[in-house]
């Protein structure tokens, strides 16, 4: 997947729907955004009828709810509580299987799963936390042969953001509202009165057979500019915003700053920000064995710097306050992670904010620490 | 080779039985358990009864009299290893609300010859008499993390009983926030997981039926509780439940009682 590297088409409704039919006759499942209960979470979806027509959302820390909308947008809200690292990297997966044979154990490691996933409705920071999950699971010194055979065969369906959330600071981590690589397909949803339709982009040669297999027409030059009006808006009404170009040398250079305290005296290390984070990878294995000691499984499931077993070594956790836990989070996500991978950890997709049963704000917190007042803003 | 099975004991104090019935309620491997471990002594399920001294006992309820205070030490004597089982064994259970109280007034509105009645003042966990050796949460326990125990028993390893917040098991299951997303009060983030989210998964706030977690940070949470709309007298509430006398939300229930 490149670049987008032609002249964009147009798509009415009843063509996404033509695009769906055809990613799932070419044998994908189809996951997308759904409505369910009270939230837009992703899900198997069929057709059109599946995704969130006239919903958007209200974020903010601590809160999410939805309304309505006063048009039939399809995608007409920032991203929710689950992120595609529910199917590329699972809550919980079986690694191996023991079974006892004499006095000898036999192991059969789980196969790799062969389900072809199309993921509808790709953001642009999700793409990024997809390829930063890419660099620790695959194209680093180890790789995740579950997370590898899953995302090889992925296909992606972006969508450009009409709608920035209340949570969202993208812009400030470079990591959107545009769709610039990454994908098969790329979609701007176009509201203009009674028109309804989407642009499509084109990211890789599996994207342009399915497109040939839609209506489809060579979008007008205003269909284009009405596009990039959509992405510019979108970029220009961010709900949060964070400088990051200096984060590395601020925050490794205030590891004893008294927010840290502070903010210790908020947080609940209840995991949540974690394991909302469409890049936090961390997982922990469980051995178990049955009543007869005959057969036994390992289980990898997702796990958090936040909890006190994740740094536990003989004697103790290493990391025993809220404090260190809280800033070894902080500093890993938007400092360390350069260091280790090369790139900042976060994408700014404001997960982490709304869905902090507290309401602690990442970009709320660098701004203490960078020492000015908390309620005014900074530059991007 | 005639194989030696461990010996099981089932002991009971004050309770209501709901833990202890958990193990009869392990319909599928119960038989699988009795192949495995002799039940030398469990009175909900056989008056018969063999002596001990016992390989494992499972011990369910708090101590509430003086009677109970002696026996448990009685029990551990005869225990190699000692598990409690459940909020009252674990934390007191529902009936240490006395402790926050006075029980002779209590057994006064309840009993027709309160005089008749011999209990102490307080309701307390068994780990404040004796050695415990493991400690399984919940009011009840899960009949999942009950088979776990008694299988890591029998292996000679640590069971799998994470002591993490309930919010792990409800990201891992892929619910939806219930505070965030509607409002709902929640104790779910200072709540010790095992439950699987029972709760949340039908949409309830977490009622903290595990007690608190490792590292529960319950005044943060009323905080925010007091945002949604609870007013100290519910926030006091909120923590008075089946694990009232656990350190955690004591202590935090006793900072909301004016």
């Amino acid at each position: 997947m490149a670049k987008a590297d032609e002249a964009a088409a147009t798509i009415t409704v009843e063509g996404l729907q033509a695009l769906l039919r055809a990613i799932r006759a070419g044998g994908y499942r189809a996951i997308g955004p759904t409505v369910q209960n009270q939230a837009i979470v992703y899900d198997d979806i069929e057709s059109v009828d599946d995704l969130p027509r006239g919903v958007t959302d209200e974020q903010d820390g601590g809160r999410y709810r939805l309304a309505r909308r006063d048009d039939d947008a399809l995608f007409g809200y920032a991203v929710g509580p689950h992120s595609w690292k529910k199917y590329l990297h699972a809550p919980k997966l079986r690694l191996w299987t023991a079974e006892r044979v004499g006095e000898n154990a036999s192991v059969t490691p789980e196969a790799p799963p062969t389900d072809r996933l199309a993921f509808i409705g790709v953001r642009a920071c999700e793409i990024r936390a997809i390829e930063i999950q890419d660099k620790v699971l695959v194209n680093d010194m180890y790789v995740d042969p579950h997370y590898q055979a899953l995302r090889e065969s992925a296909l992606i369906v972006a969508v450009n953001c009409g709608k920035a959330g209340g949570t969202c600071f993208c812009v400030s981590m470079h990591a959107g509202p545009r769709v610039e690589q990454g994908f098969d397909l790329a979609l701007t949803e176009l509201l203009d009165g009674t028109e309804h339709s989407f642009l499509v982009e084109t990211g890789s040669d599996e994207g342009r057979a399915l497109l040939a297999q839609v209506p489809h027409r060579l979008a007008s030059s205003r269909e284009v500019e009405a596009g990039e009006a959509v992405i510019e808006h979108t970029a220009a009404s961010m709900g949060r915003n964070m400088r990051s170009d200096d984060l590395n040398e601020l925050l490794m250079s205030n590891l004893e700053h008294p927010r840290w305290d502070e903010v210790a005296t908020r947080c609940l290390s209840c995991t949540n920000c974690t394991l909302v984070c469409p890049t936090c990878f961390c997982t922990s294995v469980e051995d178990t064995s049955d009543l007869s000691g005959a057969r036994a499984e390992r289980w990898r499931r997702w796990d958090s710097c936040f909890t006190m077993d994740f740094s536990y070594i003989h004697g103790g956790s290493v990391r025993a306050s809220a404090k260190s836990r809280y800033r070894q989070w902080m500093t890993h996500k938007l400092a360390t992670w350069i260091d280790q991978f090369g790139s900042s950890g976060c994408v700014g997709c404001g997960r982490c904010i709304t869905w902090c049963p507290v309401g602690i704000d990442i970009t709320e917190e660098v701004r203490a620490i960078r020492g000015g007042d908390a309620s005014t803003e900074d530059s991007r | 080779m005639k194989r030696i099975r461990p010996k099981l004991a089932v002991w009971k104090f004050a309770s209501c039985d709901g833990c202890q019935l958990s193990l009869l309620d392990c319909e599928d491997e119960l038989l699988e358990i009795a192949g495995e471990i002799e039940i030398a002594h469990f009175l909900e399920a056989t008056s018969a009864s063999a002596g001990g001294p016992y390989d494992l006992s499972l011990v369910e309820g708090s101590v509430t009299t003086a009677h109970d205070a002696a026996r448990i030490q009685e029990v551990r004597k005869q225990s190699r290893f000692l598990i409690t089982i459940g909020a009252c064994a674990t934390a007191g259970g529902i009936q240490a609300l006395r402790n926050f109280a006075d029980v002779r007034e209590y057994a006064a509105i309840v009993y027709a010859r309160p005089d008749y009645i011999q209990t102490l003042a307080t309701s307390t966990a068994i780990a404040d008499h004796v050695k415990v050796d493991f400690e399984l949460r919940g009011c009840p326990i899960s009949t999942r993390q009950l088979v776990e125990t008694i299988s890591a028993f029998l292996a000679g390893r640590k069971p799998q009983t994470p002591p993490h917040s309930v919010c792990v098991e409800c990201k891992i299951a892929g619910n939806l926030c219930v505070m965030v997303g509607h409002g709902t009060p929640c104790l779910g983030p200072v709540t010790h997981a095992g439950c699987g989210a029972l709760c949340p998964s039908y949409n309830r706030g977490c009622y903290g039926c595990y007690g608190p977690m490792e590292t529960p940070n319950a005044p943060s949470l009323s905080a925010w509780l007091g945002k949604l709309g609870m007013d100290e007298d519910a926030l006091k509430r909120v923590y008075r439940n089946f694990n009232a006398n656990a350190d955690a939300f004591r202590k935090e229930s006793e900072r909301h009682d004016r």
